[in-house]
């Protein structure tokens, strides 16, 4: 594939990957799309205040965290990394529960499903990664860590003091870039110097890989082989996956101001699911009447997910102080007691 | 509390003679030996003891895993710690200088300040944040700053700022232990003050300020340096008949104001001396919260002695910019008279 060009392939392959896996990730990417509409559709009923479309990134977000070990490693998003959430195994209605508004990090836990917080500042929990994973080298442990984040936030100095560190401290942490070529209105030309965020891997020290993010069973492959590298102590790797969000930013944007319709229909075509499907079929790993099944179960799902997030209870006022310190103070105790005679009522 | 007073005259030790710095040396040691979770990490921490020397020997002694250097990037290292303490560690990174923490803010602010809340109790940050603080050194800019009105109007941080070896010594005990993130803001002026002190076991609670010198007719409210300053104008005005207290608050946040009050509505007076500029400082803070519970025993308006609303200037205009024993004398002057 030529860097950073729509102009991708017309299939791809998953001769190469278990029949087991490959079933596995067109699921969950089934049941991240049905979610991302089921999403789409609660915020124009009013449910949800806005939301962030995945549609087009499933590929990229479930192949690389079916990459990773639930048991062991740890991921840390960005906002729109639902579909990764969903194959990582996060409980569902409480990671949707951040789109509702219900609380900022979401309501699952963070460190059961050692996935952390939906965070917004997108540069920010790179370095968190990088912390995590030397913890665990300090430790003796073998547990990898992996940061999501976008073009735009590759030019976020976190990004960059982030992969420095894990340069110099040999860190087990996979960055994997989603390069969905627009950083809100602006395009990988205007944001990504230099033209690509793999190549610059090698200034750090580390290998960084280019990967056809639409393609599933390449997005697994170069994320497995990241995650065993840093697994075996040899440190981290820069995985950038390329891909388009064929949806606006958020619900909240207005693409016709800046893109052309023709190059999103271009990648609409070229779309994750429908490769996946057909790999499927042609691998012999499935047959229509199990996929059709698949599909029925990911439908059932979805809309599990958003009855679940929908009619989820709203967080009582006093939980405004609960969480602020471990130990609280006698300020915010007080503050509490206004809160209750002045606005509980 | 029982235990922690027992444990803390267990622990006390006779007095030995020791700066600020070597007091907090010795604090980082018990804590490193204490509890294996602890790290020391930041810039030239490692072999060269830090540039203040305050973690001098401690990789010797405890290893380059527990006690580490870092590249130069003080974001990275407020977002490496986010990361060690959600693997289970208690990190205590060193920023060199106060204006240095101004790169790490978003980490500072969004991030550590944060996660506790944000993760409802999953990802608590018992991070300790060692940033020699102030001025008073004449060093070049960015290297003297008061940032704790920053910090303090930060939810989820809490701020504490010694003002001696010994209390140095007790509170860096009790913030590396406390499990909410803690800015901890070494007064560099004082670093090298040596004196006879005794170690003790932190036997106050969070939160807590401490009366440095008992007297009668005004309350001089300080932090870190400023409190030897109060101490020497209170020095002074007593050759004159003038009895003064002086409060040492500590903790920046939660700030005392129960014994703030206490002082306050005993001498009926108050002056306020901070480093910090004025506009927006905490001496603002402290202003309110005497007009709030001290109203009615208020023999005056609380007076603020602070640094100008200009930047840390350089070498021989610091001394200017610092509040000067005699503007804090005045400001008293002003107190008993009005």
């Amino acid at each position: 594939m030529p860097p950073h060009t729509s102009a991708g392939r017309e299939s791809i392959t998953v001769d190469h990957l278990s029949p087991d896996l490959t079933r596995a990730l067109y699921r969950h990417m089934r049941t991240a799309r049905d979610l991302d509409t089921e999403a789409i559709a609660l915020q124009r009923q009013g449910v949800f205040p806005a939301y962030v479309s995945v549609r087009g990134q499933e590929a990229a977000q479930v192949a690389s965290a079916s990459a990773m070990d639930p048991a062991r490693d740890f991921v840390f998003p960005t906002y729109r990394e639902m579909a990764a959430a969903l194959a990582y195994g996060v409980e569902m209605v409480g990671y949707m529960a951040t789109h509702r508004a219900l609380w900022h990090g979401g309501l699952y836990d963070v460190a059961a499903s050692r996935f952390g917080a939906v965070n917004a500042v997108v540069g920010g929990p790179v370095p968190h990664a990088v912390g995590w994973a030397v913890g665990e080298r300090l430790r003796g442990d073998d547990g990898v860590a992996l940061a999501y984040f976008g073009d735009g936030a590759s030019s976020e100095g976190d990004v960059h003091e982030a992969m420095n560190f894990a340069g110099v401290f040999g860190a087990p942490v996979v960055f994997f870039c989603q390069n969905n070529q627009w950083a809100l209105s602006v395009p990988n030309e205007r944001q990504v110097a230099g033209g690509s965020v793999s190549a610059r891997a090698a200034g750090y020290g580390f290998p960084g890989v280019l990967v056809d993010g639409n393609d599933a069973g390449a997005v697994y492959e170069a994320t497995a082989e990241a995650v065993a590298r840093a697994r075996r102590g040899e440190g981290p790797t820069l995985v950038e996956a390329l891909t388009y969000r064929v949806e606006p930013h958020s619900t909240s944007d207005d693409p016709g101001r800046y893109r052309d319709e023709a190059e999103v229909r271009r990648w609409r075509e070229r779309d994750p699911l429908t490769l996946l499907r057909a790999a499927l079929l042609a691998a012999g790993h499935a047959d229509e009447a199990h996929l059709a099944e698949v599909d029925a179960r990911a439908r059932r799902e979805a809309e599990r997910v958003r009855d679940g997030v929908a009619t989820a209870p709203e967080p009582d006022g006093s939980e405004l102080f609960t969480h602020v310190f471990r130990e609280n103070t006698k300020e915010l105790a007080r503050q509490r007691r206004t809160w209750q005679e002045e606005v509980e009522l | 509390m029982t235990e922690l007073i027992e444990r803390a005259a267990a622990a006390d030790t006779p007095a030995v003679e020791l700066s600020m710095q070597q007091a907090i040396n010795r604090a980082l040691r018990v804590l490193l030996a204490e509890d294996p979770d602890v790290l020391v990490f930041g810039e030239d921490v490692g072999a060269l003891g830090g540039v203040f020397r305050v973690t001098d020997g401690l990789q010797e002694e405890f290893g380059d895993k527990r006690v580490f250097d870092t590249p130069l990037a003080e974001s990275a290292i407020m977002g490496m710690a986010v990361g060690l303490a959600m693997n289970g560690w208690r990190p205590v990174p060193e920023l060199q200088f106060d204006g240095f923490a101004y790169p790490a803010i978003d980490q500072i602010v969004n991030q550590v300040a944060r996660m506790n809340y944000r993760t409802r109790g999953a990802a608590p940050m018992p991070i300790t944040l060692r940033l020699p603080s102030f001025g008073g050194i004449q060093a070049p800019e960015h290297h003297g700053e008061s940032l704790e009105a920053l910090f303090a109007h930060t939810p989820g941080l809490k701020v504490v700022a010694p003002s001696d070896p010994g209390d140095a010594y007790s509170l860096m005990l009790q913030a590396v232990r406390s499990d909410d993130p803690v800015v901890y803001m070494e007064p560099k002026a004082r670093y090298w003050d040596r004196r006879p002190v005794r170690l003790r076991e932190p036997s106050d609670p969070i939160g807590t300020s401490r009366i440095v010198r008992p007297g009668r007719h005004a309350t001089l409210v300080a932090w870190g340096a400023m409190v030897q300053r109060c101490v020497q104008v209170a020095e002074l005005a007593a050759e004159d008949g003038v009895d003064l207290e002086v409060l040492d608050l500590r903790w920046l946040k939660p700030l005392d104001a129960e014994g703030l009050a206490a002082s306050v509505s005993r001498t009926r007076r108050a002056v306020v001396v901070h480093e910090a500029p004025l506009t927006a400082g905490l001496g603002a803070e402290v202003a309110a919260l005497v007009t709030e519970h001290c109203f009615r025993d208020l023999s005056a308006p609380v007076q603020r002695v602070t640094g100008f609303d200009v930047p840390y200037p350089a070498g021989p205009l610091e001394p200017q910019y610092l509040p000067t024993i005699d503007r804090v004398l005045l400001a008293v002057q002003r107190t008993l008279e009005y």
